[in-house]
């Protein structure tokens, strides 16, 4: 059942609609807003690496590297020579996809490990540059950055607005904001899933000699996937940046790119709402475990390895056939005490 | 300008060796499971900071270090069985993922026990350096090319003379043939998981008086690894200590003649030089990937 809503599109991106709606019900104060914000930028950038790793097969390491270019980007265009947010966060998108496009040609012919360990070496040298350019990017101290602001409309979290007479505070505004982007995250990369290209994405992962040989043009379409993905990891970078008014190298660092990976492997590669659940998981463990101190590192640790461990295949698709398994017996009890 | 060079390359050098060391123990868990283990480096790190720990109860230095390597190679051990073998029929990441997952948990118990400072060691000699063409070579690098040198040999004996070690070899080539002719491949895993660790741990406290360790140091010095073990070639022993020297040298000639806040940008540049230009890295073996 879980799974037909799950296979519709729109099913699927209403019932996410709705949740984002209904959830601040739960909210006490500012912070839990702050987080489910942090945690929906985040959600998004991960639904559109899943599309390159869960659907093209392809692992990066680095992708982080892309989401920290995205914030600087819009950073330092709108902090430092004062451009309107929409317009740097378009640009940056147009340069980080174009980035993408030039170090995706050669990387993606890598193969396994190969692959992950070069765009493991992009995430690196992209993290070096913006911590070493100092006059740009302020270096490893960061940089801040202005308010996101749209047709002259400014939406900082210390802000007040008013909304159809309706008083909201600046954090409320900003997870309308982020729930948006989310929602429109989603539905675009169920999109290309169902689409041509979807198919010649999973025909990839599958295996890609036998892609080949049935005309997929897969050069093409790997690199087509990595600069979705990192235009992506891009906005949200960028907004990223808005949102929190402050940016250090350490977004577009190795321990970040692996939380990125690890969102998606936990929720379940493949599955864009499974991996939206693996970004909620991972942002708020930290916060479930802040109760064991000075234990809350290896805690993190042990609950990763055991998750993996007995859920390889991820939270969300080991759920899906665990609730299709009990109700598929329910149907069968049924069956039997009528016939019987 | 002679002495300048000789100095970066004794630098570069002895971190190349320790680089070597762990690329070795990246090779010999790559060859007989295909597994990278990003938890690697924490097997360093546990065996310089245990060794600094039972020294500082005021243990013989011998017999810490030989208590840290095994402390090391249990663990190793652990992993495969507790965390690897569970796993069977995971997909390369999630494997990637565990690793990681038992890398953050190794390092977050480290925290609990040591805390976060940084330790220093001695030298394991009482002479500090020697002077050779005007360049000052510490002395505790003539351990790390000597220890280095002897393990290596070592290895290579144990792959070519003992049973254990062809049997590791067997197992890497084809594991359903090894299963086959009687060789117990669950417990040639295990083997390569604890010579792994070992490896890692000695790499550790050899380089433990020139660097500095602390609960740390580990994901570095693992990547640092990975990336000797990928320029050399995946799988390749000599790949392996190619890789980790020449990275090691790279780095400090970066460091001293380009910029040190770029020497690690130019080490990842290096692995994707050699990536583009040999996708298999320096060594790798040729694979015709069968459909």
């Amino acid at each position: 059942m879980l799974n037909q809503i799950m296979q519709s599109r729109l099913r699927g991106v209403m019932l996410l609609a709705l949740i984002l709606i209904f959830v601040p019900a739960l909210f006490a104060n500012p912070f839990h807003y702050e987080l489910a914000i942090q945690v929906a930028i985040v959600a998004a950038t991960v639904v559109g690496l899943n599309l390159l790793v869960g659907f093209a097969g392809q692992i990066s390491l680095g992708h982080a590297g892309f989401f920290g270019l995205g914030a600087y980007f819009s950073g330092i265009a709108t902090g430092t020579y004062g451009w309107p947010s929409i317009p740097a966060l378009i640009a940056g998108a147009i340069a980080v996809g174009l980035v993408a496009w030039i170090v995706g040609r050669p990387i993606l012919r890598l193969k396994g490990h190969y692959l992950s360990m070069a765009t493991l070496a992009v995430g690196f040298i992209i993290a070096i540059i913006l911590e070493n350019e100092r006059a740009l990017t302020g270096g490893p101290d960061g940089m801040s950055v202005p308010p996101l602001e749209v047709f002259g409309w400014q939406l900082s979290t210390f802000g007040r607005y008013s909304l159809f007479g309706l008083e909201i505070s600046g954090v409320q505004a900003w997870y309308m904001v982020a729930g948006v982007l989310l929602v429109i995250a989603t539905w675009f990369a169920l999109n290309i899933i169902e689409s041509p290209i979807g198919r010649a994405l999973r025909s990839l992962k599958g295996s890609e000699v036998a892609a080949g040989v049935v005309g997929v043009n897969t050069t093409k379409y790997k690199s087509l996937v990595f600069v979705v993905s990192a235009v992506y990891a891009s906005i949200m970078g960028g907004i990223y940046a808005h949102f929190q008014g402050f940016i250090t190298p350490d977004l577009a660092s190795f321990d970040f790119s692996i939380v990125l990976i690890t969102m998606v492997v936990i929720g379940g590669m493949g599955s864009t709402f499974g991996v939206i659940l693996g970004a909620v998981v991972i942002e708020l463990l930290p916060q479930v475990l802040a109760d064991f101190q000075e234990l809350e590192m290896a805690m993190f640790g042990l609950i990763l390895m055991l998750t993996m461990i007995f859920m390889p295949k991820g939270l969300l698709p080991t759920l899906n056939t665990v609730v299709s398994k009990i109700t598929r017996k329910k149907a069968a009890e049924v069956r039997h005490d009528s016939t019987g | 300008m002679f002495s300048e060079f000789l100095q970066y390359l004794f630098t570069g050098a002895t971190i190349g060796a320790t680089y070597a060391l762990i690329a070795l123990g990246f090779t010999l868990i790559y060859n007989a499971s295909h597994v990278i283990n990003f938890a690697q480096g924490e097997f360093v790190m546990i065996g310089g900071m245990t060794t600094v720990a039972l020294t500082g109860m005021g243990m013989p230095m011998i017999v810490a270090v030989v208590l840290a390597v095994i402390l090391a190679s249990v663990l190793g051990l652990a992993l495969q069985r507790l965390a690897i073998a569970p796993a069977k029929q995971a997909d390369v990441v999630t494997l990637i993922i565990i690793t990681i997952g038992a890398s953050i948990f190794i390092r977050g118990i480290a925290q609990v026990v040591w805390g976060k400072e940084y330790h220093s060691m001695p030298n394991f000699s009482a002479t500090q350096s020697l002077e050779v063409f005007g360049a000052v070579l510490n002395s505790q690098s003539l351990w790390v090319f000597g220890i280095g040198a002897v393990l290596v040999v070592a290895l290579v004996l144990f792959f070519t003379r003992t049973l254990s070690g062809k049997a590791i070899l067997a197992t890497s080539m084809n594991k359903e043939a090894a299963r086959l002719v009687g060789i117990r491949t669950q417990v040639v895993l295990m083997l390569a998981f604890m010579v792994s660790a070992f490896l890692g741990s000695v790499a550790g406290i050899v380089v433990a008086p020139i660097t500095f360790t602390s609960y740390d140091i580990g994901i570095i010095l693992g990547l640092k690894g990975f990336v000797a073990a990928a320029i050399g070639g995946l799988g390749s022993g000599v790949g392996a200590i190619v890789g980790g020297l020449a990275l090691g040298i790279v780095e400090a000639m970066a460091a001293g003649y380009i910029s040190s806040d770029y020497k690690d940008a130019v080490a990842f540049s290096m692995i994707l030089l050699v990536l583009f230009f040999m996708p298999r890295g320096l060594f790798g073996a040729k694979v015709v990937e069968r459909v």
